[in-house]
């Protein structure tokens, strides 16, 4: 397959960006949208050229580490994965395709195609978490889960962290993202007991870190690689609007968090 | 030194680590957060470490690569972790999996260690479900178990397949707590380019910031290396393309020795090479070898038809499949450990009886399992790991079998480390898969995230209390003592070099050449003749990568192809220490397969009398031979047999 690549070049955080054109020819269709991304820097480097910075580690979907937005759509054409396991073959010979970071305030562009998604992390730090320390907890069994809770808590764990929700939405909102963290605690037994401490904190890290509301437009549902569903924000909207009224700090009511 | 102290607690098996915790020395909550603590990487060991020092008390300094903790490749196991909980009632127990370990090890491994790793493996489970890890239930709610290879009982926990993802988001959050309550400093995007000893004991790291390229000097009373294992010098493996083998082979240089270098594991079931710009190989879990099985044509006309792509494999009758692991192996079958399910498949595709476009793939079949328990079943237990295959593969395995074929990985190998995990520099502490130690030649399938996580959660916290106990007089150590800024100058004079060698050749086509010998020659089947050549090839490499390597840009930005090539430079040092080991080790062991040394029906045979040892290699200098201690390994508590699966 021959390409024409239009990518967004930007050599820090503090400079301006521009597209650039590349040509590249001969792409095998059974190649990896990286493994295509690793040719045209191959021959970038030879010609002395410095390569397209792009984020990418485990190449196979689950470390959440690429991020392109490519084609207007966050890891590109296909459903259901992350670039580096978007294959050529959804593209056709002569295709150009426009390559940019994700875009959102709270993801600046660091060089090329790599943007800073800390801001991730520190709703994480915020509250994502059971308050147990290592050692002195129960057996394994002695907390026994409904399957049907623990397989909805699994759906929303399965999140990847990568961000394609964030840099779909028009708000550059981080409800999905945070509506999965949230789901995946408030839907298990030993993540009920902070359940309502976890969302405020969480949803108010959120906020501070610049990203925006959800107007439930449903772009983050369509373009999650790992298929979470809009049901996580509707729950971690309930969980918040429990945890606001549920008055006393401290008191736990379940803010609808099951089914 | 010329001996090598593996501080083993005396008494039964049982009572070792019950009776080392009683003995260890504590430290005062008071002076805990005196001391600090260096942890690199942060995967399960590392985060779980980092985690569980910092609730202790101690002052932890996290480091890594990736832009978040939480990416580290621990993340990407899929099928499981092993304990031995005997929640089946199938006769598991702590003894078992101590017995199937050393077993699956192909008895390389020291008994002390293993058992603790099996003793212990019930506290993770208990552990994991407090942080609220969604593992798989029964419908009466309790957790579900799944059998893996090597071993006769269910003891494989699991979270579809994504226990690796689950398991480090536990410990990620674990960790995100600590740094939160300001017990943990995390510092990503940072790599270590070497470690730091002052008087004969670790004191810091240097690290280079990816993003701003600043050199920085960090300080601590002691350091951990979980920076996991070195398969990506084969450069086409199933690691992440950041992983590399930099942080414990700068250690090696600064006087830890190296246990086992050439003790790789090569995993049977992966998603078979495509071409040449291939970047890196996809697994697909053990776990389907439960239901899937595996096979190849009897005849040689079909196999060369279906290469051909005249044939589908839905064309070859069920009398001219050969399913040749449970021909071979009866009492096992499709689940026979990694080692063995890899050479076989080597074995009948070198016969010939290969497929795929290359010849070099066998078929791992779900029909069965589909016509007795239905698609519904297949699809919950696999259902995401046949998306994966089906994405890179174009082809729909509800319909067509799987085509697999074996890849690099794991690497049992790493820094020697005593019965405290602590190397032979004292206050440099390895876990994980970056230490040798628990899974002698061969690890069994679900073990890794098991020894990485009991290793960070219930092994270094107790060990490394032990070491600190001594140091609790020693003030903070000062990051500008002459020690660190001599280390760092060093660690700028190679970036220096590197980047003024403006040669030709690209950091990529250094690893591929790099990858090609040690595939060919020091991979799944390894002889005298190709090991002595792949020395002196890997030795050409070296010098040409030194001479006519192209690193475009600069050092003071985010330079990826910096990186690479100083991941690459010490890869092209790695490949050559993993080749001498196995050639010293003149006997065949897990997965080391030296072809002078097999049973005549080609199973791995194995020379106790001469090689019941841990080859530990010591670095004395770049133009000199590596110094090799030998760690013997005396079983005290089992009987060493010859493995049979048969």
């Amino acid at each position: 397959m021959d390409l024409t690549l239009k990518i967004w070049r930007q050599p820090n955080a503090s400079s301006k960006g521009k597209f650039v054109t590349y040509k590249i020819k001969d792409i095998s269709p059974g190649s990896s949208f990286l493994e295509m991304m690793d040719e045209l820097n191959e021959s970038l480097v030879t010609k002395g050229d410095e390569p397209v910075a792009f984020d990418h580690d485990c190449r196979e979907g689950i470390c959440g580490t690429c991020s392109m937005f490519i084609n207007g759509r966050p890891h590109g054409p296909d459903t259901g994965v992350t670039t580096c396991q978007l294959h050529m073959r959804k593209f056709k010979d002569g295709d150009t395709i426009v390559i940019e970071p994700w875009r959102a305030r709270a993801f600046p562009v660091l060089k090329d195609l790599i943007v800073d998604r800390t801001a991730f992390d520190k709703i994480v730090q915020a509250g994502g978490y059971v308050s147990v320390n290592t050692g002195g907890v129960p057996d394994g069994n002695a907390i026994p889960i409904p399957k049907v809770d623990a397989e909805l808590a699994m759906d929303a764990a399965a999140c990847i962290s990568c961000g394609a929700c964030v840099a779909a939405c028009k708000n550059a909102s981080a409800m999905l993202f945070v509506g999965a963290f949230v789901s995946k605690f408030a839907l298990l037994p030993q993540g009920r007991i902070e359940a309502h401490e976890r969302v405020q904190k969480m949803v108010a890290e959120m906020d501070r870190q610049g990203f925006g509301n959800c107007t439930n437009t449903g772009a983050c549902e369509a373009e999650c690689p790992k298929l979470i569903t809009l049901e996580n924000i509707a729950r971690l909207n309930r969980e918040f609007l429990a945890a606001k009224l549920g008055a006393r700090k401290g008191e736990n009511v379940r803010g609808g968090g099951g089914i | 030194m010329a001996e090598l102290n593996s501080k083993i607690p005396q008494g039964p098996l049982e009572t070792k680590w019950t009776s080392y915790k009683s003995q260890a020395k504590l430290v005062n909550p008071a002076n805990k957060r005196k001391l600090d603590v260096i942890v690199v990487g942060t995967g399960l060991a590392g985060a779980s470490a980092a985690a569980s020092l910092a609730e202790m008390g101690f002052k932890v300094k996290a480091y890594c690569y990736q832009d978040s903790p939480r990416r580290a490749h621990s993340i990407a196991a899929q099928g499981g972790i092993n304990a031995a909980k005997n929640y089946q009632n199938d006769g598991d127990s702590i003894q078992r999996l101590f017995y199937d370990t050393i077993k699956g090890g192909d008895y390389r491994a020291r008994e002390a260690n293993v058992y603790r790793l099996a003793e212990v493996s019930n506290n993770i489970i208990d552990q994991c479900v407090a942080q609220g890890v969604p593992f798989a239930r029964e419908y009466g709610g309790l957790l579900d178990n799944r059998s893996f290879g090597g071993s006769q009982v269910s003891r494989t926990f699991y979270a579809r397949g994504q226990t690796g993802q689950q398991l480090l988001l536990g410990a990620y959050s674990a960790l995100s707590r600590q740094i939160h309550k300001g017990n943990v400093e995390m510092y990503t995007r940072h790599e270590m380019l070497d470690v730091v000893i002052v008087d004969g004991r670790a004191r810091g790291v240097i690290v280079r910031d990816l993003v701003s390229g600043k050199i920085e000097r960090h300080s601590a009373h002691a350091v951990v290396l979980a920076t996991g294992g070195y398969g990506n010098v084969f450069f086409l493996s199933t690691n992440a393309m950041g992983s590399n083998v930099t942080a414990i082979w700068k250690a090696y240089k600064k006087g830890a020795y190296f246990g086992n270098p050439c003790f790789t594991q090569i995993h049977p079931t992966c998603i078979p090479v495509h071409g040449e710009h291939q970047s890196k190989l996809t697994l697909m879990s053990e776990s389907l070898r439960n239901d899937g099985r595996i096979w190849v044509p009897k005849k040689l006309e079909d196999a060369a038809l279906i290469r051909e792509g005249k044939k589908s494999p839905l064309d070859i009758k069920e009398e001219d499949r050969d399913y040749y692991l449970e021909r071979r192996y009866p009492a096992f079958g499709n689940l026979v450990p990694r080692d063995v399910a890899s050479r076989a498949a080597k074995e009948r595709c070198d016969a010939g009886f290969g497929v795929g476009e290359t010849g070099r793939a066998v078929y791992l079949d779900f029909a069965d399992a589909i016509n007795r328990l239905g698609h519904n079943v297949i699809e919950a237990r696999y259902g995401n790991l046949f998306q994966m295959y089906e994405k890179i593969v174009d082809e729909n395995p509800y319909k067509v079998p799987m085509m697999i074929y074996p890849a690099v990985h794991y690497t049992m190998g790493g820094l020697w480390v005593d019965y405290e995990l602590m190397t032979t520099v004292p206050g440099l502490f390895a876990a994980g898969e970056a230490n040798f130690s628990d899974h002698g030649a061969n690890r069994l399938g679900a073990s890794a995230l098991m020894q990485g996580l009991a290793d960070g959660y219930f092994v270094l916290p107790y060990t490394i209390q032990n070491y600190l106990a001594d140091q609790i007089s020693v003030p903070r150590i000062s990051p500008d003592l002459p020690e660190f800024i001599e280390a760092e100058k060093q660690v700028v004079d190679k970036i220096n070099r590197l980047m003024n060698i403006k040669g030709k050749t690209t950091v990529d086509t250094f690893h591929r050449r790099l990858g090609h010998i040690m595939w060919e020659q020091v991979g799944m089947a390894r002889n005298e003749q190709g090991l002595r050549n792949a020395i002196e090839e890997i030795k050409v490499v070296r010098e040409e990568f030194w001479k006519d390597v192209k690193i475009p840009g600069d050092a003071f930005s985010i330079n990826m192809e910096l990186e690479k090539a100083g991941r690459v430079a010490d890869f092209l040092e790695l490949g050559e220490l993993m080749a001498k080991d196995a050639l010293m080790r003149e006997e065949s062991c897990g997965g080391h397969f030296r072809e002078e040394h097999q049973t005549p029906d080609g199973e791995a045979l194995r020379n106790d009398e001469v090689f019941k040892y841990v080859a530990a290699w010591g670095y004395k200098g770049e133009n000199t031979e590596p110094d090799l201690i030998k760690e013997g390994l005396n079983y005290e508590f089992i009987e060493v047999k010859q493995r049979n699966y048969k």
